[in-house]
């Protein structure tokens, strides 16, 4: 079947199985491989994308649900002109170690922070719950609470 | 190498130029170190713990090339896994290099056009190992552009300088690219004196990751990336049975499955090779796979095996009288035991590769810790030589040594040539965690007994360990029979109180029914983590305050003085005291691995009966700082990875299968665990960097255990804690 969505701005149309993981489609039809596999079963978070500005895993969301939303993942995060402020952050503190679950953290704090645009650690905690092996926590905490600050100051 | 430095090394026709792509490069197999070699590398590693690089370092043209807009790329034989080592390669070539750090492009080296380390990514060793050799390399590439450019320019070569990859001299000046693209040969001279300490602008600052971008912006730098013209994909049937032999398969019913291109039934194993990964990985679920099982496993089996007085042992330490004086029946002899679990790496990039492999030779793309291990499994299975072989390295989405053995290359391989197009196959994540090659689980038992004024008489560590060196690919059978020991499992084991007038540590092999082998720092988690929770236990009844006994048992040597300045220093920053205050308590622990002593302070609670950690402070003396931001950010990792296994993670075997299958359910470390605050303090008592990357690691359960005890007054000694 065809499934029609809007891509990081741009409208796509893709023909597949209709309940094949919106991961599979990003990375392998529409040849954007920011956002990673890690699990397939929505528990790592490496996978989470944007959907309709929600935070979304994947790897377990059908490409069905998709049609007619807004679909944005690491390549459409930042525009041509700036750098959106949680890369913004993870740049300044230096977050990354290997880099491969990254993706998926960054994803998933930019849509914490449109909820919560001043996070306490104890909403980091409950929100923030992607794995990452090199267990780069303690600057992607930094990072997180610096992004919130250069969104604040963006957007006041 | 650094010790023929003094002959002359003759000319190179090779260019500093861009090369041609993967697959039609210039092939070097020549230029590779003979097997022997390696063996006598690999015990020169057991016998001095130093890790020598162990690649060609003849030809700067090998490592660098000059693109005309004065960009230089570094082909890296090491690969980059996280720690670090890309950027701290690059900060050491310009400086000899005289270049902007931001004029350097660091690459993995290919095997068709590079520099391949014969042994491996792995064991804290990449900066250490290229600390001399890369310098003189990079020393003697400047001189061979000077060189070039006085004839060029037609000035004495005294009267030129470089700076920022542009020479200069009577008023005149031309790019590094400029005279690189002029320049027909090259003359290789003597390796020139390098630069004086005093003089350096990149090393020991604190450089952002030359990666940074790349990985904040999601580059597709992964082998999980990687693809090829009219690529499928590939999915190979993996045991959930410990110790299963593939008998072979019935594939009927796979056969006729939506995609299906073609199934691939070998000796060894079967696989379906599909347009689409769903479509490979459904169709795989209708694979009949036979396998052969010796016994249906259960945790308690592995539990009885892995007992300290089972298996061979071999004594790898001794001083003293340490025997006799705590054999069964003496008195006042203090004994404790400690239990470590199978450990799972759970590196988030799934093993994987894509192999293109055509009549007479194959391609392969990967993240890898072996690319020459790598190489030699295709060619053998490929029945082609080691040069028809090409390897490209990628970003590894995680290492920790889960790629040190690659045997899904050579199936990836297989499946290429059996439909004559690229294949991409990957492990699914419960391939992963029953497939792993898994930290062994271990029992360490402690001896002790101290004298009547308090302080240790003898000390004796006993571990009973599966294989982590053994076994491992990475080491020649016969070296393994030269050894006599796994050096892995008994990484971190030895005594390192060296004022102790009697100690003894012997090691206890266990071979178990599934693979094992390193895990980020080898045995050092769980040696250290046994002995440094005994050096307390031992305190305590001596009654004496935890880090002055441990420095009461330290010697004038330079290791020993090292380690002693870090427990000082980790005691002086965090403020240690030993009572609990305010519903916290501190643990003080510390080790020396690889000749980099450190020594973690933890500070914990207890919350909802959880053992909760709030702040590590963290000193660490890896001789000399190559790169102060990166080596926090490896003391930091280490220390939340090794707070995980110490406080989470366990496999365990039920009815014949390892579990958990998923993450989650494998409990690790997540944001809410990890400490609030970490200091981490780098001292520098060596002229020479050393390891890094998993030093770190072994203090922090014994430090968590060690806060746990002052707080509860429960000791525990099974991990998870």
């Amino acid at each position: 079947m065809t499934t029609t969505f809007t891509l990081n701005g741009k409208q796509v149309s893709v023909d597949a199985d209709g309940n094949s993981p919106l991961l599979w489609v990003i990375r392998d039809t529409l040849d954007l491989k920011g956002t990673k596999f890690g699990c397939g079963k929505a528990a790592c978070g490496a996978c989470t994308i944007h959907v309709d500005g929600k935070a979304v895993r994947s790897c377990s969301y059908a490409v069905k649900f998709a049609a007619g939303k807004e679909v944005t993942t690491i390549e459409g995060l930042s525009t041509e002109e700036n750098m959106h402020p949680v890369q913004q952050a993870w740049m300044e503190e230096i977050v990354p170690q290997c880099g491969y679950c990254q993706p998926g953290f960054m994803m998933a704090t930019a849509a914490m922070l449109k909820e919560i645009p001043n996070p306490t650690d104890e909403d980091i905690d409950n929100n923030i719950v992607n794995v990452c092996r090199c267990a780069t926590y303690y600057r992607m905490r930094k990072a997180i609470h610096r992004a919130a600050e250069l969104q604040n100051a963006t957007t006041k | 190498m650094s010790e023929n430095k003094k002959e002359k090394k003759g000319f190179s026709r090779r260019k500093f130029l861009v090369r041609a792509a993967i697959g039609t490069g210039v092939m070097l197999g020549a230029t590779y170190c003979s097997a022997p070699f390696i063996r006598r590398k690999i015990a020169g590693v057991v016998n001095t713990a130093e890790s020598p690089y162990m690649g060609p370092t003849d030809d700067p043209t090998i490592w660098f090339e000059v693109t005309a807009d004065n960009t230089l790329i570094f082909h890296s034989p090491k690969v980059e896994m996280g720690q670090g080592t890309f950027t701290g390669l690059a900060q050491i070539a310009a400086e000899e290099l005289e270049v902007g750090i931001e004029q350097i492009k660091v690459v993995h080296a290919s095997t068709a056009t590079g520099n391949i380390d014969q042994f491996a990514t792995g064991g804290s060793t990449s900066i250490a190992s290229l600390w001399v050799p890369l310098r003189e390399i990079a020393a003697t590439m400047r001189v061979m552009l000077l060189n070039a450019a006085a004839g060029q320019m037609g000035v004495a070569v005294s009267s030129l300088s470089a700076l920022n990859g542009i020479i200069s001299g009577e008023g005149k000046s031309i790019t590094y690219g400029e005279v690189v693209a002029k320049a027909e040969e090259w003359e290789v001279p003597d390796t020139p004196a390098l630069k004086a300490s005093t003089a350096y602008k990149f090393v020991g600052k604190p450089i952002p990751r030359v990666d940074l971008e790349d990985k904040v912006m999601g580059a597709p730098i992964f082998g999980m990336d990687a693809t090829m013209p009219g690529m499928l994909y590939g999915a190979v049937v993996r045991p959930s049975s410990v110790g299963a032999t593939f008998l072979g398969a019935d594939t009927s019913e796979a056969e006729g499955m939506p995609g299906v291109v073609k199934i691939v039934l070998e000796e060894d194993f079967v696989g379906v090779i599909a347009n689409s990964y769903v479509e490979a990985e459904n169709a795989k679920k209708k694979i009949k796979a036979n396998w052969s099982t010796e016994k249906v496993w259960q945790s308690e089996d592995i539990e009885a095996m892995i007992r300290v007085g089972q298996g061979k042992p071999a004594v790898i330490q001794k001083e003293g009288n340490a025997k006799q004086l705590l054999a069964d029946g003496e008195e006042g002899v203090i004994i404790s035991e400690y239990y470590s679990p199978i450990g799972a790496h759970a590196q988030l990039e799934p093993n994987g590769a894509v192999a293109y492999v055509e009549a007479d030779k194959a391609t392969v793309i990967m993240s890898t810790q072996v690319i020459n291990i790598t190489r030699g499994e295709i060619a053998k299975r490929m029945g082609f030589k080691e040069e028809q072989v090409v390897i490209q390295p990628t970003f590894l989405g995680g290492g920790f040594g889960r790629r040190l053995h690659t045997p899904n290359a050579m199936q990836a391989a297989v499946m290429s040539r059996a439909v004559g197009k690229p294949v991409k196959s990957f492990f699914n994540r419960k391939e992963e965690f029953q497939n792993d090659t898994f930290r062994p689980p271990t029992h360490n038992v402690m001896k002790g007994k101290l004298t009547a004024d308090g302080k240790i008489e003898a000390i004796e560590h006993n571990v009973s360990s599966g294989d982590v060196f053994f076994g491992s690919p990475l080491v020649p059978r016969l070296l393994q029979t030269v050894v006599g020991t796994d050096v892995g499992a008994w990484r971190g084991g030895m005594i390192q109180y060296h004022g102790i007038p009697n100690y003894r540590a012997v090691s206890w092999r266990v071979k178990l029914p599934f693979a094992t082998s390193w895990w980020r720092s080898l045995g050092l988690l769980a040696n250290t983590f046994a002995i440094e929770s005994f050096m307390d236990e031992l305190a305590e009844k001596a009654g004496k305050d935890p880090v002055l006994f441990r420095l009461d048992h330290l010697t004038e040597t330079k290791a020993d003085l090292r380690l002693a300045k870090v427990i000082q220093r980790a005691a002086e920053e965090a403020g240690y005291h030993n009572e609990a205050r305010d519903g916290r308590a501190m643990g003080f622990a510390a080790s020396t691995d690889a000749n980099t002593p450190c020594a973690h302070v933890a500070e914990v609670s207890i919350e909802d009966g959880d053992i909760k950690v709030h702040k590590v402070t963290c000193v660490m003396d890896p001789g000399m700082v190559i790169n102060p931001d990166q080596v926090r950010a490896q003391c930091e990792g280490s220390i939340i990875m090794g707070m995980s296994a110490i406080l989470h993670e366990r496999m365990t075997v039920k009815d014949g299968s390892l579990y958990p299958v998923i993450y989650g359910a494998y409990k690790m470390a997540l944001m809410r665990d990890a400490p609030k605050e970490i200091n981490v303090v780098l001292l520098e008592n060596d002229d020479k960097p050393g390891a890094v990357g998993e030093p770190p690691l072994g203090p922090i359960g014994a430090a968590i255990a060690n806060a746990v005890y002052r707080l509860t007054g429960e000791r525990r000694r099974r991990v998870p804690l």
